[in-house]
């Protein structure tokens, strides 16, 4: 079976494809945020790897070509981006000092906790990126030397905590202007968090999906500086 | 055809960030070259909204599923993983609800101020 699966083009995306299906009709029968499709997907294919033996790289020699599309859906996301800029025009200084700071916050975290815990340099710009959408943040790891699958982990997780937990931080910290929920859900959770702005409110949604690229932005910089520090 | 001019443009803008993601020596993917440029040759209406629009829309809906292969990866990374499990769920959380307040904070902040100031 090692044999055929090495050689088919189709096994892996196929197999790929269908598991993600499945893990969108989960999400939507029970709409939890823990039920991500990304991660039922990977968890559930990699128990079924696991069981039937069959190597990572069989799977991946052909599940690969999903993949080949990212670097221009990627470019693409310039798109909305591009659409919402009018929207960025019109709230300029609030849209950039609130993503910046939650950049900041990003980096500086990430560097301190590091630290505390005494990560080595990989374990540590392996995260670096964990908060910025996972077409930029996989790049980004790859480029400073990070644990690639780690990151792309860690980013659907972070995504799950904001999507969990936006509501009562909003609460507490008595967050409550629409552009403000919005932005602090994209920076800090990417796509998920937006799909949970998307549900709160339109402006909500539009300030999340402008957040995803222009914290992405941010980070690629703001990495690259803070990738020397441990 | 116009799928097909459509995609042309992404990939020749997608080839060009490879080119500079090769030429430039920081440690920036071809991607997000790309990104820039093509929010660059947007910005400037070098390329418009339409000649791009509908295979922008496909590939954004499918990028979810490009993660697959390499959120699967996770399992010949396990050894590498395990010594940092607990660092890196600390380290999840905290700063994900310390990166939301954040910005959620200093946005509102700056809203309120420039509200105020206006209304003077």
């Amino acid at each position: 079976m090692q044999d055929f699966i090495e050689q088919s083009l189709f096994f892996g995306p196929v197999i790929s494809l269908a598991l993600y299906e499945v893990g969108l009709l989960i999400k939507r029968r029970y709409k939890l945020a823990i039920l991500n499709p990304l991660l039922i997907t990977a968890i559930v294919l990699i128990a079924f790897l696991a069981v039937s033996g069959v190597e990572y790289d069989s799977y991946n020699a052909s599940a690969k070509y999903i993949s080949y599309f990212l670097t221009p859906a990627t470019v693409a996301l310039a798109v909305p981006l591009y659409e919402q800029f009018k929207l960025l025009k019109d709230n300029l200084a609030a849209v950039l000092c609130g993503i910046l700071a939650g950049v900041l916050t990003s980096l500086v975290s990430i560097l301190l906790l590091s630290k505390l815990f005494g990560l080595t340099h990989e374990q540590y710009v392996t995260l670096l990126p964990k908060s910025i959408t996972t077409a930029i943040g996989m790049g980004v790891s790859e480029e400073m030397g990070g644990i690639t699958a780690i990151t792309v982990a860690v980013i659907c997780v972070t995504g799950m905590i904001g999507d969990m937990t936006s509501e009562w931080l909003f609460k507490i910290l008595r967050i409550r202007h629409p552009v403000a929920k919005g932005l602090a859900l994209g920076t800090a959770s990417h796509a998920m968090g937006t799909a949970k702005a998307m549900e709160m409110g339109e402006v909500e949604g539009a300030m999340g999906s402008l957040a995803i690229v222009t914290a992405g932005l941010l980070t690629v910089i703001g990495a690259s500086f803070f990738a020397q520090f441990l | 055809m116009k799928i097909l001019r459509q995609f042309l443009i992404i990939l020749l803008i997608s080839l060009l960030g490879e080119i500079l993601s090769w030429l430039l020596p920081f440690p920036v993917p071809a991607s997000v070259y790309g990104l820039v440029l093509m929010m660059a040759a947007l910005m400037t209406g070098a390329i418009l909204i339409p000649q791009v629009k509908e295979a922008a829309v496909i590939l954004i809906e499918l990028m979810p599923v490009m993660f697959i292969p390499a959120a699967v990866g996770l399992m010949t990374v396990w050894e590498k993983l395990r010594p940092m499990v607990v660092p890196v769920i600390v380290i999840t959380f905290v700063t994900t609800l310390l990166v939301m307040g954040a910005t959620g904070l200093v946005t509102q902040k700056v809203i309120e101020k420039t509200e105020k100031g206006s209304e003077n």
